[in-house]
């Protein structure tokens, strides 16, 4: 079986029978960030811990990527093969608003507020012959 | 103190496929030197920039060694708006009394591609493709248009509005209007975006002669006064390009603050300007612009643009020359490109495209990643 492996460390945990985003959070003034800053934004303290920033959020807001981006875009697909994808940024229980891809990449599918689910899906073949593994969410069912 | 500017020069935007990114910037020096009645050896100082085309500096290559203080400037979308305000700084603080401040670019064709590594990001955020800044601007278009009641017709209108001011504008890129259905027809690029609701990067050079009120009363019958240049950027919290994430609770944008500051400065408010000049990389963020620097409530947009008022002829005159929508965005140039069109609206130059009723106050502002904008505010 091919090797997966996260494409970045520390952007979720995984593998795990719940996969939850990791990002980070300040001591002094409890604001969140994705990915886990060394440093707060908000306060310009530099103590933040890791923490998890959950599986479930609502849609803040959404747009669909239609024509293949350029580099530094790198997945294993071709202007041929390339399909529209959806980005969004997810309210978090955590208390911060994720950007994502999006499983779904029509208009019909997407509607701001609508809960979505973590996933951690396939992104493209490494040159090693691993499977590089990202984050997504997916619309689901209240 | 104000500080004066008398001479401007431009030159167009678009394809020059025969002139290097440097020559076109050199161009606009050599015009607005013309238009000053001026020559580059009565310049002390330079200050100018631009993204892909070179260091300014090496201007005087074309212009000639004369042993001014020139200092290249690269502050992104705001190139021109920081080089301005370096030139005001100089100025008021007594050490020079006149000089030039220029912007020049030419991008490849197609999309820019920035890389995560220059926006202190990990490579997987580009490699996954969410390092677009056209992904941005569709999202806060979209949560923008949810929040505040803003239809598609609003974009519509924004891009049609774009196009036929560009039309009127022999320097502007696209020469040709554009009807309500081709706007709203176009291929769809990025929810609720559409192919004429963006600028595309482009080529152009603009400069302006800058000096002390007193050297203007010697030199000009017809100098125009810098009232206010103010450059901000983001607070924690505000909306803002190439971030993986947000905090919860949005602050005011750069705009906001930009725009604050510039009319403290200048002693006005919104309701005095005349003509206005709003950074629209695409028809969703001119909407956002126009409350953002006071022109209007959030919301108000869509009956504004229905009725018409920020055309030539409204009360609300916005990108009297088309904006980057019609002229196309070479980065380096753009901000002086709207210094530019405000002074020919100001001494009544406009032509076809000349806002009735002799205007006397006018108000630029450019915004740009990764969260920066800059204001000034200009008088006769
Ligand atoms: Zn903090």
């Amino acid at each position: 079986m091919t090797q997966q492996i996260p494409i970045h460390e520390g952007l979720f945990s995984w593998p795990a029978s719940k996969p939850q985003l990791l990002g980070s959070r300040c001591r002094h003034c409890a604001e969140a960030a994705f990915p886990a800053q060394p440093d707060c934004r908000s306060c310009g303290s530099r103590e933040t811990d890791i923490v998890e920033l959950g599986d479930r959020g609502t849609l803040w807001t959404w747009t669909i990527q239609t024509f293949m981006p350029k580099q530094p875009y790198h997945s294993d697909e071709t202007e041929q093969t390339f399909t529209p994808y959806g980005v969004g940024y997810v309210e978090m229980p955590g208390g911060v608003r994720v950007e994502s891809r999006l499983q779904q990449n029509t208009p019909e599918q997407l509607q701001i507020g609508m809960p979505m689910q973590l996933q951690i899906v396939p992104f493209r073949n490494h040159e090693d012959g691993s499977q590089l593994m990202t984050f997504c969410f997916t619309a689901v069912e209240e | 103190m104000d500080v004066a500017i008398i001479g401007i020069g431009l030159h167009r935007f678009g394809r020059s496929p025969e002139l290097s990114g440097m020559q076109q910037g050199a161009a606009a020096v050599r015009a607005a030197l013309a238009d000053a009645g001026l020559t580059w050896k009565d310049m002390q100082f330079a200050y100018g920039g631009s993204q892909d085309a070179g260091n300014a500096d090496a201007l005087t290559n074309e212009l000639g060694l004369t042993g001014l203080q020139f200092t290249n400037i690269w502050n992104g979308c705001a190139t021109g708006g920081s080089s301005l305000h370096a030139a005001c700084s100089a100025i008021k603080s007594g050490e020079y009394d006149i000089g030039v401040v220029v912007g020049f670019d030419k991008h490849p064709r197609g999309a820019f591609n920035p890389q995560p590594s220059e926006w202190g990001l990990d490579e997987w955020y580009g490699e996954t493709g969410m390092m677009l800044t056209t992904q941005f601007f569709a999202l806060k278009t979209q949560r923008y248009m949810h929040d505040h009641g803003i239809t598609e017709d609003a974009l519509i209108r924004v891009s049609e509005k774009a196009f036929l001011n560009g039309s009127l504008t022999p320097t502007a890129w696209r020469q040709q209007p554009l009807s309500y259905d081709e706007i709203a027809n176009s291929a769809m690029v990025s929810d609720p975006l559409r192919k004429y609701m963006f600028c595309s990067p482009a080529e152009g050079g603009a400069a302006l002669i800058v000096c002390s009120p007193e050297k203007a009363r010697q030199l000009t019958s017809k100098p125009l006064f810098i009232k206010a240049a103010a450059v901000r950027t983001r607070h924690y919290g505000s909306f803002e390009v190439f971030a993986p994430s947000q905090a919860m609770d949005v602050a005011d944008a750069p705009t906001v603050t930009a725009s604050k500051a510039a009319f403290e400065l200048a002693g006005i408010g919104p309701e005095d300007v005349d003509v206005m000049q709003l950074q629209d990389t695409d028809s969703g963020t001119e909407i956002i612009h126009m409350a953002e620097n006071g022109f209007c409530e959030h919301g108000e947009q869509e009956k504004l643009l229905r009725e018409g008022a920020t055309g030539i002829h409204g009360r609300l005159p916005i990108n009297t020359d088309g904006g980057c929508l019609a002229n196309g965005e070479p980065v380096g140039a753009s901000g002086l490109r709207q210094v530019y069109e405000i002074c020919v609206q100001l001494r009544g130059e406009g032509g076809a495209r000349q806002v009735p009723n002799q205007p006397r106050v006018g108000y630029t502002h450019v915004y740009g990643a990764p969260g920066l904008s800059g204001v000034n505010i200009i008088t006769k």
